[in-house]
């Protein structure tokens, strides 16, 4: 079932090398990881089509927003919704700040929870703009250890397509998104490496990296 | 013959696995060089490529990256072949006729319409079909994130490049030109996702990094590696209790104490 952001004609695919085109991915498609959609229904353990109609409703409601016409910053109180309502944020918050969650209180997991909801929101949804004249199909989707794989082809104006891969997961009863792959760069591991250097520069002071994150983006 | 034996023994051998996780004991030196890199871009690199893509059109731009990525095909074909791959041989071999051709010099790129887009390759690939280890991370002046395998790759590329024998000397000016358009183009094209990582994040020497391995693990077919094993890339920065994945946990409360 392709989900299309929108159509247009394309420009025709210039070269460029496998390092641009690397760079690019990221943070073009990452910017769909700022927001996922949920199912209805609860209790019951994720199937593949759910898993597979999550990520198709995710590209559908990115589409709805970056043709919107409003304003950026408009646009991106409408991702850091849809990424809170429907992707994962804690699991990701956690992975993304890695052992210090551990130590952590819990009001300052929440409180670094919502900060990074929000950074995310910012950063990737900078980066939408690039999407507006592209598609994004879902073609297929296989379980993977204990979540399930979503893959899909990226074709955006003036590039080559290129695979994106989606990792979702039952949250509690519902689907949810927790990480995406473009060409390999998984966002996880990308945010992960970006927060742990933030907290390195606040001297390790998690209180500060939650300051910082609210700034930051 | 014996060369063509050599090479099937050496293909024999398999690609080398693909590892995961951060190997950079060269840190402090790789800052330095990436300070260096930092430096040459926000002085001249991105001026350049500024002011380039306001001077040239789009269609002129076009045509120079084009010719550029035309005269990477003979090196490719060579690579394709010395790793066995012999479709992407094909494949390359005909997308440089077309062009070559059709796209008169190379200027234009009738072949990826036919459906032959360019399968880039480089000798840093062909070390890793024939089982060279990857090495430690390296970042190498101008060409920015490297690995001591694909550093070596890069500098065997540049010497063994057939496009050197095949032009004239006295027309290797317009290539080196091409090639340099193009980077230029390429850094315009993606000027602010380029800025918001040199520029923008803590630690662009370390967001560099995590990018160019698994974007390059990924190239390379690192596909079967699992996915999760690079989430920690340092040693010392893996979870407190090791055999605790929240990801298989569905029910785990992430808030809970």
């Amino acid at each position: 079932m392709p989900t299309q952001i929108t159509t247009r004609s394309r420009t025709p695919i210039t070269t460029r090398s496998p390092s641009d085109r690397g760079r690019r991915r990221v943070l073009t498609c990452l910017a769909a990881g700022a927001a996922a959609l949920a199912l209805p229904g609860r209790g019951q353990a994720l199937t593949t089509a759910e898993a597979s109609n999550l990520i198709n409703r995710l590209v559908t409601d990115i589409n709805a927003v970056i043709n919107s016409g409003k304003r950026e910053s408009a646009m991106y109180q409408e991702f850091e919704r849809i990424f809170g309502t429907y992707a994962d944020v804690p699991l990701i918050a956690q992975m993304a700040l890695g052992p210090d969650w551990r130590v952590a209180s819990t009001p300052q997991r929440r409180a670094f929870a919502g900060a990074f909801q929000s950074y995310i929101s910012r950063k990737y949804g900078q980066r939408f703009r690039e999407f507006i004249g592209g598609e994004i199909r879902v073609t297929g989707t296989q379980p993977l250890k204990s979540f399930y794989e979503v893959i899909s082809v990226a074709d955006l104006r003036g590039e080559a397509p290129f695979e994106v891969r989606w990792h979702v997961r039952d949250s509690r009863g519902q689907p949810k998104m927790f990480n995406l792959f473009i060409e390999g760069v998984n966002m996880l591991a990308t945010e992960r490496t970006e927060v742990r250097a933030m907290l390195d520069r606040q001297g390790g002071n998690l209180d500060a990296l939650i300051a910082e994150l609210r700034r930051a983006g | 013959m014996i060369a063509a034996l050599t090479l099937c023994a050496l293909a024999a051998c398999g690609p080398a696995t693909t590892p995961t996780g951060v190997n950079d004991p060269y840190e402090t030196a790789n800052r330095r060089t990436h300070e260096f890199n930092r430096g040459l871009d926000r002085a001249l690199v991105r001026p350049a490529a500024e002011g380039y893509s306001l001077a040239v059109p789009d269609p002129v731009q076009d045509g120079v990256s084009n010719f550029a990525d035309n005269l990477d095909l003979p090196g490719d074909v060579l690579n394709n072949l010395l790793q066995l791959r012999l479709g992407d041989a094909v494949k390359n071999s005909f997308r440089l006729a077309v062009n070559s051709t059709f796209g008169l010099g190379g200027l234009l790129d009738p072949a990826t319409e036919m459906g032959l887009a360019h399968e880039e390759t480089d000798f840093g690939e062909t070390l890793h079909v024939w089982g060279a280890p990857e090495g430690a991370y390296v970042e190498l002046p101008l060409a920015g994130p490297s690995t001591e395998r694909d550093a070596f790759g890069l500098v065997t590329d540049i010497a063994l490049n057939p496009t050197r024998w095949l032009v004239p000397s006295g027309d290797r000016k317009w290539v080196t030109g091409a090639n340099i358009g193009g980077a230029l183009s390429a850094r315009s094209r993606y000027g602010d996702l380029i800025d918001s990582i040199l520029y923008e994040s803590a630690d662009s020497y370390a967001q560099a990094r995590v990018l160019y391995l698994q974007n390059r693990r990924f190239e390379l077919g690192g596909r079967a590696a699992d996915p999760y094993a690079a989430l920690s890339p340092d040693q010392e920065d893996s979870y407190a209790d090791p055999d605790y994945d929240p990801i298989a946990d569905p029910n785990y409360d992430p808030f809970a104490q």
